[in-house]
């Protein structure tokens, strides 16, 4: 936790390690990009242009797009504009697939981030309560409800969830507009339809932790010191479930990132999810390749803030990894 | 074993969870096989007079765009929609199990690089790469197939690879690689069937995610394609008529998830019929308890600090509930240190737990005496200041006992923050003060350190520390010195010696180890399955123990010739368990001097001494009459005292 630790051996082990890993995967991660294109049966060029198109033209796009050059070339090339920030031209729409991408990541950001602050905020309190009802033997049934509801609830994919929600509060109620992204209500549906399934399996995953906890050596020495029971839960036990919390909700921030794709096609929202699907069905491969690396590095970076965060919070475990 | 693993299977029809997964799965199956025979007829045609009605008796849910029968649809749709999520599935098992098994079929090398790519892989969400692998093969049922497939692939392929890791290392698989079994048969004759069971429940629980993905895919246009439908698409075509008319979107989107449902819940329940293994060993028999007459404490001119008599600790069980603590009484008086011993599972650590009020539930604690202080600590009373004050407990695992997320010197703050209303700056000064008083060096700074930085000698001090930070006037010290080495041992017994004489508290001292005890208390309690055998004071212990038990203790102490970090001489046989407790002596059975009365009847502890109880048939025996095969006693020898031995002495 002391900043002077971190020049210290296991901490300076752990950051190569992780920065390693990390380059790897990015590396994995381009690579698959590129390959994606190349290994695809039959002519990109040709599926995106349609099967009536000239050849003439098709040559044309060909070249212009650096296809007839030996694969070997072809991938430096791509590197190398992928440095300087140059992901191609779309193939649909003509503008660069960086002006594309950057006009719509941040409306993803956003309803990801917000939905994912809306788990968490829920589940620890909830987690909390449940753990709290199951070790009270005269309120287990409060838990045994509540754990049931969230299976349930957490098993009913995002996208499903999105559809109740649009039919109960937008043609039922008519309280929230059901697609699109206006006001601060627009906002509403689309990131409880993302938050409310992670945030059941966050408030599980803290009550069985919560519970796990509660059983060790250190909770009996703070009972021995005959803290509040209050205490006991919030200074001693929560803090230590966290981390393993943190873990798994990285997991599920990962996951959420996937589950925009969806919930952005249903309520159109002006995402990044929306683009991919479209691009994948116009048979865009620029954009798609483009979109995918920025998918695929946000949930890198997901994960690398994860691990950095778990290591702070808990250092034996950055230790004992490396 | 083909039977057993049988009846585990069945026997997960057998809970609700179970009956509802089973029921749900065979309708979905049912209706995959017999819905397009019955209905496709009606979920085909087209009725243009009928277009997008409400529920009616002709149409239970409606009709779509085009006049057809929702109903008919979501129903005939079962067969398409679960069909190509179990094409997806075994694609993705197959690969996960040939990727996972990589290194044991393709040699290690090549495996650590499948397991690094497959480590890369799994921290994507399986949604993104199956977009990833739509692109490779293409919009369509097909490609949509072979993507999801691939994206459940290497989930599947690190399960694989952590289950068989745990089994290639058995005694059985190396036997089989030196025996020179080609690699292809150790997996599928040798890893495989070890790994089944967990394989085939997540199997089955993949089976209902691939549903979920096959109808993500298909509701966002890249899967199935008309004029074919699965419940995707039945969903997406619903969804655009959601306004007008709901059914449609919500008739699919019920089928998805109870679909779903029925695959994730028969994986769930074959999980815990499997899980459940171990809870179904042989019969409990329930011990009744005949209380042994009270044997009145041996009176002092002093209020005892502690009084306790006749404490039962009680929990339930599979059988019935089991009582671990069966009649203890005892008396700590000021200044005085008794001593608990016993193998582990005589009780003697619930003993403690049970005084200190440390119980959970569904413990039970009964006593017909259980005072602290004059304090009688079994009224519901709040007890918490009395005992967080002048009670302290020191706990056995100095690594465990700590909270590894907060700095020492908070832990130890906090005890008199929470009762003295000391402020934060105070019973910071307090923390330190106490550190240094066990002997931590540079306290200061120490005090800010998380338990991790400390040794495992320092990490008990401080626990000693904590354990003083109010005032104690007894001290419940359970096996402190047990996880530590010899000379920082001696440094603990020492600065608890230390703390007994310059506070005259009350000690009482729980510990496997016979010298030890013998160290450090007056007088000693034998306890064996849940109650106290014998009682006596230590100076008696060496050569006048009367109860078997205790003979067989003291001489299984390595004298002075044996390595002291040999492992422990043992008493031959086993504590009796608590579920099944035989009748009459439960020593009987390790016992050299049973009798048919032993096994008869229970002998009681009385008192046969000023001070000295027993509880055995046979305690007038000689010590002689037990075959002992020592010579010299440790305790014989002053010098090994650790209390007299100077701290940090120099000693072999
Ligand atoms: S009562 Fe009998 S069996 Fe029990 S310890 Fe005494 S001699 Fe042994």
């Amino acid at each position: 936790m002391k900043v002077a630790t971190v020049t210290d051996g296991p901490w300076a082990r752990f950051g190569m390690r992780r920065a390693g890993r990390l380059v790897l995967s990015v590396w994995v991660l381009v690579t698959a990009a590129f390959l994606m294109i190349h290994v695809l049966p039959g002519d990109p060029v040709r599926a995106a242009l349609g099967p009536t198109a000239p050849l003439s033209l098709i040559e044309q796009r060909r070249e212009a797009l650096g296809f007839n050059d030996p694969l070997w070339l072809q991938y430096l090339n791509y590197l190398r504009k992928l440095l300087t920030g140059d992901m191609g031209v779309s193939m649909t729409s003509g503008l660069p697939v960086q002006e594309v991408i950057s006009a719509r990541l941040g409306s993803t950001i956003q309803m990801a981030l917000l939905a994912f602050a809306l788990a968490v905020v829920v589940s620890v309190p909830l987690g909390l309560l449940m753990a709290v009802l199951a070790r009270d033997s005269r309120r287990r049934g409060g838990d045994w409800a509540l754990t049931s509801a969230g299976v349930v609830v957490a098993t009913i994919p995002e996208f499903l969830m999105a559809v109740g929600l649009v039919f109960v509060f937008s043609v039922q109620l008519g309280w929230f507009p059901v697609a699109g992204r206006s006001g601060p209500d627009s906002y509403v549906l689309p990131v409880l339809a993302l938050a409310i399934g992670p945030a059941f399996m966050l408030a599980r995953i803290v009550r069985v932790e919560l519970l796990a906890v509660l059983q060790t050596d250190y909770i009996r020495t703070a009972r021995a010191k005959r803290l509040r029971a209050g205490a006991i839960y919030l200074r001693h036990a929560l803090p230590n479930a966290l981390t393993a919390t943190l873990t798994l909700g990285g997991l599920l921030l990962g996951s959420l990132v996937a589950g925009t794709v969806l919930i952005e096609n249903i309520f159109a929202w002006p995402g990044l999810g929306g683009t991919i699907v479209q691009s994948i069905l116009a048979k865009d491969y620029p954009t798609v390749q483009g979109v995918v690396l920025v998918y695929g590095i946000g949930v890198l970076l997901i994960n690398l803030v994860v691990d950095v965060a778990l290591a702070v919070l808990d250092p034996r475990s950055a230790i004992r990894e490396s | 074993m083909k039977a057993t693993a049988a009846r585990r299977w069945t026997g997960a029809l057998r809970s609700p969870l179970g009956i509802t997964a089973a029921v749900l799965l065979a309708a979905v199956v049912l209706l995959a096989v017999v819905a397009p025979l019955i209905w496709s007829g009606r979920a085909d045609a087209v009725q243009s007079a009928e277009i997008l009605q409400g529920p009616s008796s002709a149409h239970p849910v409606g009709t779509d765009l085009l006049g057809r029968d929702i109903l008919a649809r979501v129903l005939v749709a079962t067969r398409l929609s679960v069909g190509l999520a179990l094409l997806a599935t075994a694609i993705g098992v197959t690969a996960g199990l040939l990727l996972g098994t990589a290194n044991v079929l393709l040699g290690r090398w090549i495996g650590r690089w499948v397991g690094t790519l497959i480590n890369i892989a799994v921290a994507f969400p399986s949604l993104l790469l199956a977009l990833f692998f739509a692109v490779i093969f293409g919009v369509g049922a097909k490609g949509a197939v072979l993507a999801i497939g691939f994206a459940t692939a290497p989930g599947f392929a690190r399960l694989t690879q952590t289950m068989a890791a745990t089994v290639s290392g058995r005694d059985f698989i190396a036997a089989a690689r030196v025996a020179g079994i080609g690699r292809m048969r150790i997996l599928v004759r040798h890893v495989l069937p070890n790994i089944a069971e967990p394989l085939i429940v997540s199997a089955t629980m993949a089976a209902g995610s691939a549903l979920l993905a096959f109808a993500s895919l298909s509701f966002l246009g890249l899967g199935v394609q008309a004029p074919s439908y699965d419940w995707g698409r039945l969903l997406g075509e619903g969804l655009a008529q959601i306004y007008v008319h709901p059914a449609g979107a919500l008739a699919a989107g019920v089928a998805v998830v109870l679909a779903a449902m029925a695959f994730n819940l028969s994986g769930e329940a074959v999980a815990r019929a499997i899980g459940l293994r171990s809870a179904q060993t042989g019969r409990r028999t329930e011990h009744t308890y005949e209380p042994p007459p009270a044997d009145p404490e041996p009176d002092g001119p002093d209020q005892p600090l502690l009084a306790v008599e006749n404490l039962h600790v009680t929990f339930p069980a599979a059988g019935g509930p089991v009582t671990p603590v069966r009649g203890v009484s005892l008396s700590v008086r000021r200044g005085e240190a008794i001593g608990i011993v016993g193998e582990s599972g005589s009780g003697k650590s619930l003993t403690a737990l049970a005084i200190a009020q440390l119980i959970e539930h569904p413990g039970r604690v009964r006593a017909e005496r259980l005072e602290f202080l004059g304090t009688d600590l079994r009224e519901k009373a709040d007890h918490r200041r009395l005992l967080g004050t002048s009670l302290s407990m020191v706990f056995q695992d100095p690594m465990t006992s700590l909270n590894p997320t907060q700095r020492v010197g908070r832990q130890l703050a906090e005890v008199v923050r929470e009762h003295q209303g000391a402020d934060r700056r105070t019973a910071w000064r307090r923390a330190v003060d106490r550190l240094a008083a066990v002997r931590i060096p540079s306290a200061e700074r120490r005090a800010k350190q998380l338990p991790h930085e400390f040794s495992g000698g320092m990490r008990q001090r401080a626990m000693i520390g904590m354990g003083v930070m109010a005032n104690p006037q007894l001290i419940i010290a359970d096996e402190p010195t047990t996880a530590l080495d010899v000379t920082v041992q001696r440094q603990v017994l020492q600065l608890i010696a230390n703390i007994r004489a310059a506070e005259r508290v009350g000690l009482l001292f729980i510990s496997h180890d016979v010298t030890v005890v013998g160290q450090v208390c007056e007088r000693v309690l034998v306890m064996y399955a849940g109650r106290i055998v014998e009682d006596l004071p230590t100076d008696a212990l060496l050569h006048d123990a009367r109860h078997p038990y205790t003979r067989a203790l003291v001489a299984a102490v390595p004298d002075m010739t044996t390595d002291r970090n040999a492992p422990l001489a043992v008493i031959p046989g086993r504590p009796p368990d608590p579920h099944d407790l035989p009748a009459g002596c439960p020593y009987a059975p390790r016992c050299l001097l049973a009798t048919d009365r032993c096994r008869r009847e229970d002998p009681a502890l009385t008192t046969y001494a000023i001070g000295r109880r027993v509880a055995c048939w046979h305690a007038d025996q000689a010590p002689a009459a037990i075959p002992d095969n020592r010579t010299t006693v440790p305790d014989d020898d002053k010098t090994d005292d650790p209390i007299a031995a100077p701290l940090g002495g120099e000693r072999p």
